[in-house]
């Protein structure tokens, strides 16, 4: 028997975590009753003017992503896709608060994250698309792969980041969840797991209002979802989903926290989902259309874009700059989207195991001689239509 | 840390009467000493060595961080598992019992036995799923299923049962080495079996997915496995009074499954009979006596029959021997393999 060994095995020790009490005075964990808010505020002094025209930039690149991909699901390129038009703020500073080394555990509906986070728009569709499972490498990109199942990738997040602890290596992984998914059994065994372990984990919950139909005061009795965080052991905190500024500033204080031996937090991002579900659902059999404007006059690029002009920090040049970049991104998408995508049959049966079995091979062998009798029959009409 | 062979050293390399039960917490530590990314986790598998004393010493010698003690949280244990193995370490989790492996169903169908799958290749879940599994010892509800069927029917999970001690060391080590996940399935009746057996002799361990012919016989084959393969020696043995020389084979893995090792041996005697503990509708037995059916049809005297426990919720234990097919009624089944003379 051989034992095959990982790269880098032989040079691995397990540290262990740094001893750990439960705190007796849950006071400090408790989220503050109104979500943290920068944008408009006395506290977007502090905040760095580079970093908030980078926000600006993305989110609106952001938007015409979402629309572009939602507008590809008409034309039949993709078999479906769940719009974070609304949820930008937290898409995006959920990428940008990652370090390269960091991972990223995204929902289904987090595509815009992972593409933030420097993914192929492309390679971030092909689950969409219905080509791939995933259409990238997991480790390359240290993004897990988009996860279907309401919940089940927070456990692998606190996993990973208590291997990456147990290594030595401080690397933090941010976990992203909708309001829904806090109802899971995963939500609550992962969000348990982590403060036990005090592994570096941050959960980011995005309440956008809605689990397809369900509207969140059928979904929780909790005064809110970061009040969650208490019963586990960690900090929950609070904050406006659609200030980005503010987003990414509580974001990046759990990521340090987390760094630094501190725990996992949970963060709650009130935000609200413009669109439907996913472009097959219609939004309009549970919500009212009022509820809709309201959210629309707090528009997270509306604000950020308030904000920088007021400052004199941006003008309509740079406006039509970040609208002009964006265009650019969605034409190339839907030009590469455009081209079918090339499939080999034979790759169903190449990822099952890492050798194939021999029921595999025989199955392998028969749809071969499927395709291969497919391929005489199209011939043969060829030559009929050629006559 | 202490390595393996310092230790095995110290010892005397005879051989001498171990339990299954020592077999595989020798695989275990030998693995860990061997691989410093195998890591073991579960409920109580720390301090108290788990609860049939598995993983005992385990923590002792490789620390807490090796051997951890979890929440008590299938879904949580084996989820931590895949974010664990997606970061490059081995973990080997422990589910108590059989039916405590439910809640974690989900991050097993769902992640463990997809992920290479969904990631065309490019992230392998290398986790071993210990679960104890099988009645016999008198455990009450909840404590007893065979609920092979339900892991032999999700593609991407390997399943492997031994049913011997050098079985449970040489598999459990494959398993861990494998760098797919296995579901391996503990047969508990037999974890207190004994063989003579030197843990420090060289163990040969065939890849996972052969099936081994325990027993040579001319007149029909006994296809089994894990718990109920000592059932079938016996019986093997008690037929001979009756003029019955039967052939047992212990398929050691049910996925993958060793087609070649069955059907050699159905061709041989012309007669099969599946015997599993497991219930007998939609259970291992339906789909073995149909792939033997497939490839041996022309050299089968009887139709392939199945001793398998009652199509019934696992009984409280005082009347679990009714349920779980002992040596007569394999005995009664090989009295059937007389097609011709019946009909």
């Amino acid at each position: 028997m051989t034992v095959q060994e990982l790269p880098g095995a032989a040079a691995y020790r397990p540290t262990p975590p740094p001893a750990w009490k439960p705190l007796t005075d849950p006071a400090p964990l408790l989220p503050d009753p109104e979500p943290y808010r920068v944008l408009g505020t006395d506290a977007v002094a502090d905040a760095d003017p580079e970093l908030l025209l980078r926000l600006y930039a993305e989110l609106v690149r952001g938007r015409r992503y979402n629309a572009q991909a939602t507008a590809l699901t008409k034309q039949g390129r993709l078999a479906v896709y769940p719009s974070s038009t609304g949820q930008e703020a937290c898409e995006i500073a959920a990428a940008l608060v990652l370090e390269e080394r960091d991972w990223l555990f995204p929902s289904y509906r987090d595509t815009l994250a992972a593409v933030a986070r420097g993914l192929d728009p492309v390679e971030a569709l092909t689950l969409l698309r219905g080509d791939r499972h995933t259409g990238y490498d997991p480790r390359e990109h240290r993004i897990a792969p988009l996860c279907t199942p309401l919940a089940t990738q927070l456990p692998h997040a606190v996993g990973l980041a208590h291997a990456a602890r147990l290594k030595g290596d401080d690397v933090v992984a941010l976990a992203m969840v909708g309001d829904g998914g806090t109802s899971e059994g995963d939500f609550h065994e992962a969000l348990n797991f982590a403060a036990v372990w005090r592994a570096p984990v941050v959960f980011l919950v995005q309440n956008n209002g809605f689990a397809i139909s369900v509207p969140l005061a059928k979904q929780t009795a909790a005064p809110s979802l970061a009040h969650k965080a208490v019963g586990y052991g960690m900090p929950g905190r609070l904050v406006d989903g659609n200030d980005a500024a503010a987003v990414h500033q509580v974001l990046g204080e759990a990521v340090a926290r987390a760094r630094s031996g501190g725990g996992p937090t949970l963060v709650e991002a009130v935000t609200y989902r413009m669109d439907a579900h996913t472009n097959a659902d219609d939004a309009t059999r549970y919500r009212v259309e009022s509820e809709v404007e309201a959210w629309r006059a707090h528009d997270p690029i509306q604000l950020l874009e308030r904000e920088l002009t007021g400052r004199g920090l941006l003008g309509d040049d740079g406006i039509e700059e970040a609208r002009a970049a964006a265009e650019r991104m969605a034409a190339a998408l839907r030009e590469r989207m455009n081209a079918d995508p090339v499939l080999d049959p034979m790759d169903l049966f190449a990822h099952v195991y890492a050798e194939q079995t021999a029921q595999l091979r025989e199955q392998e062998a028969r749809l071969r001689v499927e395709l291969d009798a497919e391929q005489d029959q199209h011939g043969c009409d060829d030559v009929e239509e050629g006559r | 840390m202490t390595t393996a062979a310092a230790t095995a050293g110290e010892r005397t390399a005879k051989a001498k009467p171990a339990t299954m039960a020592q077999a595989l917490g020798r695989a275990l530590r030998d693995s860990m000493a061997q691989d410093p990314t195998v890591h073991v986790l579960g409920e109580d598998v720390g301090t108290l060595g788990g609860v049939f004393r598995i993983t005992d010493g385990l923590a002792k010698e490789f620390g807490d961080n090796r051997c951890t003690d979890t929440p008590l949280a299938e879904a949580g244990i084996l989820g931590a598992a895949v974010g664990m193995a997606m970061y490059g370490l081995r973990p080997v989790v422990e589910m108590q019992f059989d039916a405590f492996a439910y809640p974690a169903f989900e991050q097993l169908i769902s992640h463990v036995a997809k992920m290479r799958n969904r990631t065309a290749g490019a992230m392998p879940l290398p986790i071993t799923v210990r679960v104890p599994y099988g009645g016999g010892i008198g455990g009450v509800e909840h404590h007893s299923d065979s609920s092979e069927a339900y892991y032999m029917a999700t593609p991407g999970l390997h399943v492997v049962t031994p049913a011997t001690v050098e079985d449970a060391y040489g598999l459990l080590r494959a398993s861990i080495a494998s760098d797919d996940p296995v579901v391996f399935l503990e047969p508990k009746r037999l974890y207190w079996s004994k063989a003579d057996w030197s843990p420090e002799a060289p163990v040969s361990v065939e890849p996972i997915g052969r099936a081994v012919v325990r027993r040579p016989g001319r007149n029909a084959t006994l296809i089994t496995y894990g718990p109920s393969l000592p059932v079938c020696m016996e019986a093997a043995e008690a037929a001979v009074e009756e003029g019955w020389d039967l052939e047992v084979v212990d398929l050691r893995s049910l996925v993958p499954f060793d087609d070649e090792t069955v059907a050699a041996s159905v061709r041989r005697t012309g007669r099969a009979v599946v015997v599993h503990e497991s219930s007998g509708f939609g259970g291992p037995g339906g789909e073995i006596a149909a792939r033997v059916t497939e490839r041996c049809f022309h050299y089968l005297e009887a139709p392939v029959l199945r001793v398998a426990g009652f199509d019934i919720p696992y009984p409280p234990p005082m009347q679990e021997r009714h349920h779980l097919p002992g040596v007569d009624r394999v005995l009664d089944a090989v009295a059937r393999l007389q097609w011709e003379a019946e009909s």
